[in-house]
């Protein structure tokens, strides 16, 4: 089959840069130069103008950030808040179905299916239809609360709630990715530990918290891994429904930096900004892993 | 077994039918509403308490369609995807199938990093390159931010789906003489199939969603769908069945897609990182 066209020597003497080259070379150009864009704009002042060049300012823009800037600091915050609540919820939510859904019936197909459609519905379609949900005069979401006594409220325009509000409705949208996940882990597991455990006599919740859970901790701690990383720079939802409002009540700090680069076109210090996002994402990465390796 | 104990089984069954549907509704719901809301008349759409059983009405897709160059926006999101996805795909094949079969796992990790950053961290640069390259509004300016997406995704997922070419396949066809080109393209690749048309799928559906490049980057001739729901949003008195029956139009295409792909879904989802 050897052709033995000098192509196909080449390819045979050093195949992995032939095969790598294309792949790495445009992820390189596509990815690290707005990293190091974005490293180099960080200590400098620059609003986007042709008329005036980038000054190097030093660690200032950070300074701004950690001490100047009530903002900057709001959006942190509620940067912390809406991931912590948001996986919170579709962790336990998530684990819970999972353990439902772990028992044989007919249907399981149809079941996994409809857990797929919030995962890879278009965002801005969803953010739009929980926005009509949430519409305090004519949204059903208030005449569903108000059927078991609650309500009304003001979801997305009430700034005392606007961040569980949204919270939700990241939720509703990743529950099932947490379902999915620990029900692929629910089926890897030995059965050997529940034998001898039905055998010395245990109950039903002790081998949930006794074996069932430490044996599952990798599966869902991968998937929070995977979801605070995504809460921490969800954009779509939250930019739609509320952008960043009322005042100032949802705006995390990636909806902040967006406003800072590309509304107010200060890129120094959205630069900066950009920076301490993407080091928290890292270090609640790091952290996780570590936790997995069982380090902590 | 017993007549006694097969008719608690069957209760048992029929108590877990009934959770289900309890537990499956919430999930439908939003974009059940969503489809009925499509189907209402303005009227309808604001009346409170909501309105469960109406006639149902197509007026809003029409209008849908004629006030607004809906097939000129329904092309552009799909010039993009595909091409995103064509792109990813060429680039990224080969990429993954030497990762997997030479275990490059540094050049991975490598990308996986990318997967982390924001965004608007790679966004902000790309604008101001494009901003002075006056390639704002262009698709192939849309194509290369949505590659940002694409390419780390097919990398990272097919990366997953070579691992599980069996070894021993592609060494026969070594030993037969074949170039590492030529067991790529006539062994592993046939063999991998379902997984690359999965992860090309994925891929489409992710550009096809995607919100925050396209507001950006794209002007009003290549103003993709997401983007244009979301200008609708700002007219003075939203009008809500015109609102959800756009939304349904750009939701439905991505349904229909992922059902075909939903064993590899999880997958997709996590960058290869699970198998689900």
């Amino acid at each position: 089959m050897s052709s033995g066209t000098g192509w196909s020597r080449f390819t045979d003497r050093h195949p992995v840069p032939v095969f790598t080259l294309p792949s790495v070379v445009v992820v390189a150009v596509l990815m690290v130069f707005p990293v190091l864009y974005t490293l180099y704009m960080s200590v400098h002042s620059w609003f986007a103008s042709s008329l005036t060049s980038p000054e190097f300012v030093g660690l200032a823009n950070f300074r701004r950030a950690f001490l100047d800037d009530e903002r900057f600091r709001n959006a942190l915050w509620l940067t912390v808040y809406f991931t912590g609540l948001a996986t919170l919820l579709q962790l336990v939510l998530g684990v819970a179905l999972a353990l439902l859904l772990n028992r044989p019936f007919r249907g399981k197909g149809v079941v996994r299916s409809i857990f797929l459609l919030p995962m890879v519905a278009t965002p801005v379609a969803i953010a739009l239809v929980w926005m009509m949900m949430y519409n305090p005069t004519l949204g059903v979401m208030n005449y569903l609360v108000g059927l078991v006594g609650l309500g009304p409220y003001n979801w997305v325009s009430n700034a005392a709630i606007v961040v569980p509000a949204l919270a939700v409705v990241d939720t509703w949208e990743w529950t099932p990715l947490i379902t999915l996940i620990t029900l692929a882990g629910l089926a890897t597991l030995p059965l050997e530990p529940y034998e001898s455990a039905v055998i010395d006599g245990a109950s039903a919740a002790q081998m949930f918290w006794r074996i069932t859970l430490p044996l599952l901790r990798p599966t869902i701690i991968v998937a929070l891994l995977f979801r605070a990383i995504d809460c921490l720079k969800t954009f779509d939802i939250i930019y739609v429904m509320t952008q960043g409002g009322p005042g100032f009540a949802s705006e995390t700090l990636n909806v902040y930096t967006f406003q800072v680069g590309l509304f107010y076109f200060h890129i120094g210090y959205a630069s900066s900004l950009l920076v301490i996002l993407f080091a928290l994402v890292l270090g609640v990465s790091l952290a996780l892993i570590k936790v997995r390796r069982g380090s902590w | 077994m017993s007549a006694a104990s097969s008719w608690r089984q069957d209760r048992v069954n029929a108590w877990t039918y009934v959770l289900l549907v309890v537990l499956l509704i919430p999930f439908l719901f939003p974009l059940g509403w969503m489809f009925l809301s499509s189907l209402k008349t303005q009227v309808q759409n604001t009346a409170y308490p909501p309105v469960w059983i109406f006639t149902p009405t197509l007026g809003n897709y029409r209008e849908v369609f004629q006030k607004n160059p809906f097939f000129t926006f329904t092309w552009n999101s799909m010039v993009v995807a595909a091409g995103s996805t064509g792109l990813a795909l060429l680039l990224g094949l080969p990429g993954a199938y030497a990762i997997a079969r030479f275990k490059r796992t540094g050049i991975a990790l490598a990308i996986l990093t990318a997967r982390m950053a924001p965004g608007i961290g790679y966004l902000i640069p790309w604008f101001i390159l494009f901003t002075k390259a006056k390639m704002i509004d262009t698709y192939s300016a849309l194509i290369l931010t949505h590659l940002i997406v694409a390419l780390p995704l097919v990398l990272w997922v097919m990366i997953g789906f070579f691992e599980d070419v069996p070894g021993d396949l592609i060494e026969a066809a070594r030993i037969d003489g074949c170039s590492h080109w030529a067991a790529f393209l006539r062994v592993a690749l046939p063999l991998a199939k379902p997984g690359i048309v999965a992860t090309g799928i994925l891929s489409f559906i992710f550009s096809w969603n995607n919100f925050l490049f396209s507001l950006i980057i794209a002007g009003f001739k290549t103003r993709t769908l997401p983007i244009a729901v979301y200008s609708f949003l700002s007219y003075e008195e939203i009008n809500w069945g015109g609102l959800t029956a756009a939304a349904t139009i750009i939701t439905l295409p991505v349904l229909v897609l992922a059902l075909f792909v939903q064993k590899h879904i999880v997958r997709g989802l996590t960058f290869g990182a699970l198998k689900g």
